[in-house]
């Protein structure tokens, strides 16, 4: 049993932020990296828009600086994944396997994850032509004939991702128009390689060793038909990382954790604070995380001198 | 890095994976994040277990065997022995689970 001041649960720009800030405020704080370590930047390529970056820069290597820039100030970083917490007792608890440690404040950063289409045939073939990073697999699938399900930016970004390699992307979504912003649907709607099917959603993926074609339903004539493909990449939104909290925190019905109303990143427990995707359904950007990380790592802080 | 991590290619894939006792086989690329996340835990899984040989091949630089094995998707870890797949673990996951998975081969 060891116990910390401040522990950091997560490590894209949320907790990394809140690592930095907390590490300089003389905190100590152990962040458990999780093995999605990064986050969900790790999985896209050029990030266009956080600020400070005029060229752009590579997800993963946005996370190496943010995590370098924690670790000088003496964040300490452990790669495991926690597997309960009890925020019920006093000091707050953590567990990471056989490991226990106790906390005085805990900051909650576990970010969100891709969603799935929950249709036959997708689980069967993932890593086998299903993916749901288009930055990790398209390479695979040079001169090959893609889908995208998906109306966000997400699904632009990986449709365009994709026209790098294949011969032809079809972007199917549910909707007659994007959600994603105007200057992502535009390139996706100017770009020779990408055809859009409004108003459609896939209901079956087909195919024995890889993916050989796909269900499609026209949601406002019902008719069904076949498409060949050897690519489905699903983009759908996302989910936040919460199953560990179920019992532990004020969740709202979409699973983000609820933050108090004064606009503070503190829970419905004293102590624990929560910061980026998981408990934001509404912004969801890289720079918005690392805003509130650095929120949370200063609320805990005055928590923390509260205390003593 | 430690002796058990050898560095595969396009021409050496197919005598390594034949051998009798067991290789796991990295597909990885420099460009994936996930793939450099699990790269330090094979290294640890590496240092702790002198008996198991790790594989690490740059589907980048090396294209053929993912295309004969289906790998689409990386990083993809599969367990060869005698030149026979015992094993598929497809994305990233944590050290604890991948030792679970491998379990009989260590």
């Amino acid at each position: 049993m060891s116990h910390e001041k401040l522990i950091i649960i997560g490590s894209g720009p949320a907790g990394l932020t809140a690592a930095l800030y907390a590490a300089r405020a003389d905190l100590d704080p152990l962040v458990f990296e999780g093995v999605a370590a990064g986050g969900q930047l790790m999985i896209t390529t050029d990030v266009e828009n956080y600020p400070g970056f005029p060229d752009g820069i590579l997800g993963p290597e946005l996370m190496d600086q943010f995590r370098k820039q924690a670790e000088r100030f003496g964040a300490r970083m452990q790669q495991v994944d926690v597997t309960s917490v009890d925020f019920d007792s006093r000091p707050l608890q953590v567990k990471v396997g056989g490991d226990d440690y106790t906390a005085d404040a805990v900051i909650v950063a576990t970010g969100a994850t891709a969603k799935w289409l929950g249709v036959p045939g997708e689980e069967e073939l993932t890593g086998r032509g299903v993916s749901a990073c288009a930055t990790c697999d398209g390479f695979f699938f040079r001169d090959q004939e893609l889908v995208v399900v998906g109306g966000g930016d997400t699904a632009m970004e990986e449709a365009l991702f994709l026209t790098k390699f294949a011969s032809k992307v079809t972007i199917v979504h549910r909707r007659d128009e994007f959600r994603a912003s105007k200057i992502m649907a535009q390139r996706v709607l100017d770009h020779e390689k990408i055809v859009v099917l409004w108003n459609t959603v896939l209901t079956e993926i087909h195919g024995s060793t890889t993916v050989e074609k796909v269900t499609l339903e026209d949601t406002v004539t019902g008719k069904k038909q076949e498409m060949a493909a050897n690519g489905v990449f699903v983009a759908i939104g996302h989910k936040p990382n919460t199953e560990l909290f179920a019992e532990a925190l004020d969740l709202d019905e979409n699973g983000y954790i609820v933050k108090s109303p004064d606009g503070s990143t503190r829970t419905d427990v004293n102590g624990v604070f929560a910061a980026g995707d998981v408990a934001d359904h509404t912004y969801r950007q890289a720079v918005t995380a690392a805003g509130t990380g650095c929120m949370a790592a200063i609320d805990a802080e005055r928590w923390l001198a509260g205390l003593e | 890095m430690a002796e058990n991590i050898v560095t595969l290619n396009d021409g050496t894939f197919n005598d390594a994976i034949s051998a009798d006792t067991p290789i796991l086989v990295d597909f990885w690329a420099e460009w994936c994040g996930p793939c450099r996340v699990i790269a330090p835990v094979l290294e640890e899984i590496a240092d702790e277990h002198a008996g198991l040989t790790i594989g690490k091949l740059n589907v980048d630089h090396n294209p053929m065997p993912a295309a004969q094995h289906d790998v689409m998707s990386i990083p993809t870890l599969i367990l060869f022995q005698d030149g026979v797949e015992k094993k598929r673990i497809v994305g990233a996951a944590p050290k604890h689970r991948l030792l679970q998975e491998l379990a009989e081969f260590l």
